[in-house]
């Protein structure tokens, strides 16, 4: 078995965006993979890269979000130029659709709140239903108003898998396939990591299994607090362009598909579909650009976030463990960029980020020292 | 949500469906059937009530034969919705459909899948080109609509169906420009190995040495063997080429007709999660059912093809073996009279499934057929190739549901109908795992298309949508 | 174009048809399927394909291929092997995706795209 520098368990977005950043500056890097029906969160997401909203009452989370599409440019220019494969990235802004006064009185409070604790630029529009329908033909009238961030944007989130999955390989990264970890010991110069009946020397770690990272951290000692909450989407039938901007409800993909979405349901580990949410989700649809109430449905699919109490990232290099590192966030498409070229340089210690404290596991202890109190 | 619960709701009305509801309806059960076609019969029986006397002559006894089933199944009492799309089936057997632009829901105590079969897909270099259809279409175009070829027309492939069509061309005086069959004798020969089982199912076979008699007789020109099979074309097809005896031919033709065997359509049954097997020898999944035809869903029953290939008639005594179970587990017959109605209801059905594994063996498409060449295209809707989802497996993919992210193979609106068998098979060999260890696409709603607003319109109370 | 049909029909008692077909005047068998009809008329493609832009012809004419897309009467991406024709259908070759716009809908604005 090769020596590795670096082993990153889970082979998603996070994953993989990690061992391509690790990659970059000639790290050997060894990524091990569930297998064809593991949960996945990297094939069940929507496609967003989204700044508007995020980091609400945690100011670093919005500045990392901020800075993870500022260099998404570059992330995507590097996989063209490694793959040949263009991942569609598009950043026209994007808005945020609200379907009643309350939501959309409510998503201004918290842009306001956000720009208002930042030292860097947060810009972003309140628009009401004329405005909006100035910038988006085919609005429907039920749609009250939209907050509008020049921010914001979209990229085709599975040929962005591929082109990670393809950029690896041609930076000589190994994927280890249907490799699902059991075992993790510490040992001297590193960790030793079992996968059924491999066997995998490593001197570094990365956990990036998502839900997976519980196990995981357990096994070294570390409770990891992630929860699955299901988002249901519906995709349908190929249309010619007509919505040249993402919305939070509604997106169309560079392959004339639209997604609608979505939902955030506790159900547990439970990928399924449900027929009262879906109609839910078409009907918003609809409400916001009544031409498709014609259009047809060709899938529906239900996705697990991967959720911290907080909903923000989680970054730290275990206490107990040294050398191995927790990389955990809901989302793996707007962050992919600054996995690869913020995060993966300061795992390898070639870059500082004086924030990344703020990310770390710590700081869910205190709350459940709370808890309890009470 | 107060939804009146039917006793039996029975998805198809071909012969496993309407065999169920008749049975069903003898003990006393509330029955509802849904069917996609405007009248009764399924595939096989396709508008048999309507076919006149000159369409019967042609397409032969067995499809008259479905004349007498369809006539009893309409008089049983059974309430039939015809033109009913099935768009989900939630797994506390509540079935989501639409019916004229309507989208309606019924809820079941019993559910009976009788989705029935189609055609295995057959990818050979241009497979898809404007001019090449299945045979199953050829059958289906002169049952339903009394249409045949004009000129002459090439049928290509193995199976018992491309002699009854051939048979049934000749019948009505078109001009057959060629059978390019794949089948060899060689595998014939060593097919015969099962033959002492095989004889329970002696009408079965005799019925295809029988057509292939007339068709030897009525001197159509049948390449047996042929391999390298090659559709040509630009915009439409022109010719079949193939290898021969060492030969390469080539077949003038804008018709080509295209089988290979007929597969289960799963797409309910792998949409509920039900367990499923990989059969090697009719190289398909299997929904896992018990001696009655019920899945490892308790209450849901599947009956005819869609569970396995058995053909009609073993079809039609699945239906019945389900619908006794069913009543019995409803309560409207004991356990001493559902051992009466079962003993030679299983017993005919062994007879009939005896000949299943020599026609297995004898009519197994070849590899290159269903694993092709690179250049092939697999995924007809997103014009997805062989040679595509190779490289996703070079690239890591595992299975099916990796190369859909991959490469959109799977996702277009036939929701990998045509090509799923094709992509798991390609995908094994390439692994060199079996199919088993490859799986199956995910399979997700809607399972026939849906407008959002017929979606959206599930979400408003609505006081009509119980099933009527 | 007139092409010669691949299928021709057996019996006449089925009615005829009249339907617009790509703005041509066809007449068909009526009682049938839109696909069988379609065929039996002459027509040998009734698509192209939204990312190859490739003609295409019913397949299966069981519902199960989805390759007998059409636009009728306005709707894009209709089965035709699971519509019956009617007279006076106004049928057209399914190019690629469809619009946004549906003809047939009450209320939509005309958009282009």
């Amino acid at each position: 078995m090769q020596k590795t520098d670096y082993t990153i368990i889970g082979g998603g977005l996070v994953g993989m965006a990690t061992a391509y950043g690790l990659a970059l500056l000639g790290q050997r890097v060894t990524v091990l993979d569930e297998g064809d029906t593991a949960f996945r969160a990297a094939r069940g997401n929507f496609g967003l890269l989204w700044v508007q909203g995020k980091g609400h009452g945690m100011g670093a989370y919005a500045q990392w979000t901020q800075a993870a599409v500022g260099l998404w440019p570059r992330l995507a220019a590097l996989l063209l130029a490694d793959t040949g494969i263009d991942v569609q990235l598009r950043q026209p802004g994007g808005f945020q659709l609200c379907l009643s006064e309350a939501e959309l009185a409510d998503e201004a409070r918290v842009l306001q709140e956000i720009q208002a604790a930042l030292d860097v630029d947060y810009p972003f529009q309140v628009l009401d239903n004329t405005e909006l329908r100035t910038r988006l033909p085919g609005i429907g009238p039920q749609v009250v108003g939209a907050c509008y961030s020049p921010l914001d944007g979209h990229v085709n989130p599975l040929k962005l898998l591929h082109a990670l999955y393809a950029a690896c390989r041609q930076r000589n990264v190994t994927v280890l396939n249907g490799a699902k970890v059991d075992d993790i010991r510490q040992v001297a110069g590193g960790f030793d990591i079992r996968a059924g009946s491999r066997r995998v020397p490593s001197e570094r770690l990365v956990l990036a299994a998502g839900l997976g990272n519980r196990a995981l951290g357990a096994m070294l000692g570390h409770e990891v607090p992630l929860q699955p909450s299901r988002g249901q989407i519906l995709v349908t039938e190929r249309i010619k362009p007509f919505l040249h901007y993402p919305t939070t409800y509604v997106r169309q993909t560079d392959e004339g598909t639209v997604q609608l979405g979505d939902s955030a349901e506790r159900v547990g580990f439970d990928d399924r579909t449900s027929v009262a949410v879906m109609s839910q989700i078409a009907a918003r649809a609809v409400a916001c650009f009544p031409q498709l109430e014609h259009v047809r449905l060709v899938r529906a699919w239900g996705s697990l976030r991967v959720l911290s109490p907080d909903g923000a990232p989680i970054y730290e290099e275990l206490s107990a463990a040294p050398g191995c590192f927790v990389v955990s966030c809901h989302s793996g498409v707007t962050l992919a960029a600054a996995h690869a070229l913020s995060l993966a340089p300061w795992i390898a210690g070639a870059k500082a980020l004086p924030d990344v404290s703020s990310f770390s596991l710590q700081r869910f202890t205190p709350m459940s020292e709370v808890a309890h109190a009470h | 949500m107060s939804l009146e619960p039917v006793d039996l709701l029975v998805i198809g009305a071909g012969p496993a469906g309407m065999s169920t509801a008749i049975q069903a309806r003898h003990h006393g059960l509330s029955v509802l059937v849904l069917d996609e076609q405007p009248a009764p019969g399924g595939q096989i029986y396709r508008n048999i009530l309507d076919a006149d006397a000159r369409r019967l002559d042609v397409l032969g006894a067995d499809y008259l034969a479905g004349r007498v089933l369809a006539q009893e199944f309409l008089c049983c009492g059974a309430q039939l919705v015809s033109g009913a799309s099935v768009w989900w089936v939630g797994d506390d057997k509540q079935v989501h459909y639409l019916v004229d632009g309507q989208a309606r829901v019924a809820q079941a105590r019993r559910l009976l899948i009788a989705t029935g079969a189609y055609e295995r897909p057959m990818p050979i270099p241009g497979w898809t080109l404007p001019g090449v259809m299945t045979a199953g279409a050829g059958q289906i175009l002169l049952k339903s609509a009394a249409l045949l070829p004009t000129g002459p027309v090439v049928l290509a492939g193995c199976g018992p169906l491309l002699y009854l069509l051939a048979v049934q061309y000749l019948r009505a005086g078109i001009e057959l420009a060629a059978l390019v069959d794949t089948s060899r004798f060689r595998e014939g020969l060593r097919a015969w190995r099962t033959v002492p089982a095989a004889l329970r199912g002696w009408r079965d076979l005799l019925k295809g040495v029988s057509l292939l008699a007339t068709l030897k007789r009525a001197g159509v020109r049948h390449y047996r063997g042929a391999r390298a099979l090659r559709i040509e074309g630009d915009d439409q097809a022109r010719a079949l080429t193939f290898e021969h005896g060492g030969d390469r031919q080539r077949i003038s033709c804008a018709l080509i007709l295209l089988h290979q065997g007929v597969v289960p359509n799963t797409q309910i049954s792998w949409s509920l999660r039900l367990e499923h097997h990989w059969s090697p020898a009719q190289l398909c999944w299997r929904a896992e059912r018990d001696a009655w035809g019920e899945t490892s869903q308790p209450g849901v029953f599947i009956a005819g093809d869609g569970g396995a290939i058995g053909g009609a008639l073993a079809a039609q005594l699945q239906g019945r073996l389900a619908a006794v179970r069913i009543a019995a587990q409803l309560q409207h017959l004991d356990v001493h009279a559902l051992t009466r109605y079962a003993a030679p209801l299983h017993k005919s059905l062994s007879q009939r499934l005896a000949a299943r594994p020599l026609i297995d063996a004898l009519y197994r498409p070849p590899e290159e057929s269903r694993i092709p060449a690179d250049e092939v295209t697999l995924c007809r809707c997103e014009e997805v190739s062989a040679g595509d989802v190779r490289r996703y497996v070079d690239l890591g993919c595992l299975g099916p549901n990796q190369t859909k992210a991959f490469g959109r193979c799977g996702m277009g609106p036939c929701q990998g109908r045509l090509c799923g068998l094709s992509v798991t098979e390609v995908i094994a060999e390439r692994r060199q795992v079996s199919p088993a260890q490859v799986g199956y696409y995910r399979i997700r709603p809607p399972i026939k298309p849906i407008t959002l607003g017929q979606l959206a319109a599930e979400s408003v109370p609505h006081h009509s949508r119980e099933s009527a | 174009m007139p092409t010669e049909s691949l299928f021709t029909q057996m019996a006449c008692e089925f009615p005829r048809h009249t339907i617009e077909f790509d703005g041509r005047v066809l007449s068909l068998p009526g009682g049938v399927s839109l696909a069988a009809a379609l065929l039996a008329s002459g027509v040998r493609s009734t698509r192209t394909t939204p990312v190859g832009g490739r003609p295409r012809a019913p397949y299966c004419l069981m519902g199960v291929c989805f390759e007998c897309l059409v636009e009728v009467d306005g709707v894009p991406n209709c089965q035709a092997c699971m519509v019956t024709v009617r007279d006076g259908m106004r049928v057209r070759t399914q190019s690629g995706a469809r619009a946004l716009t549906c003809e047939a809908g009450e209320g939509s604005d005309r958009h282009e795209s």
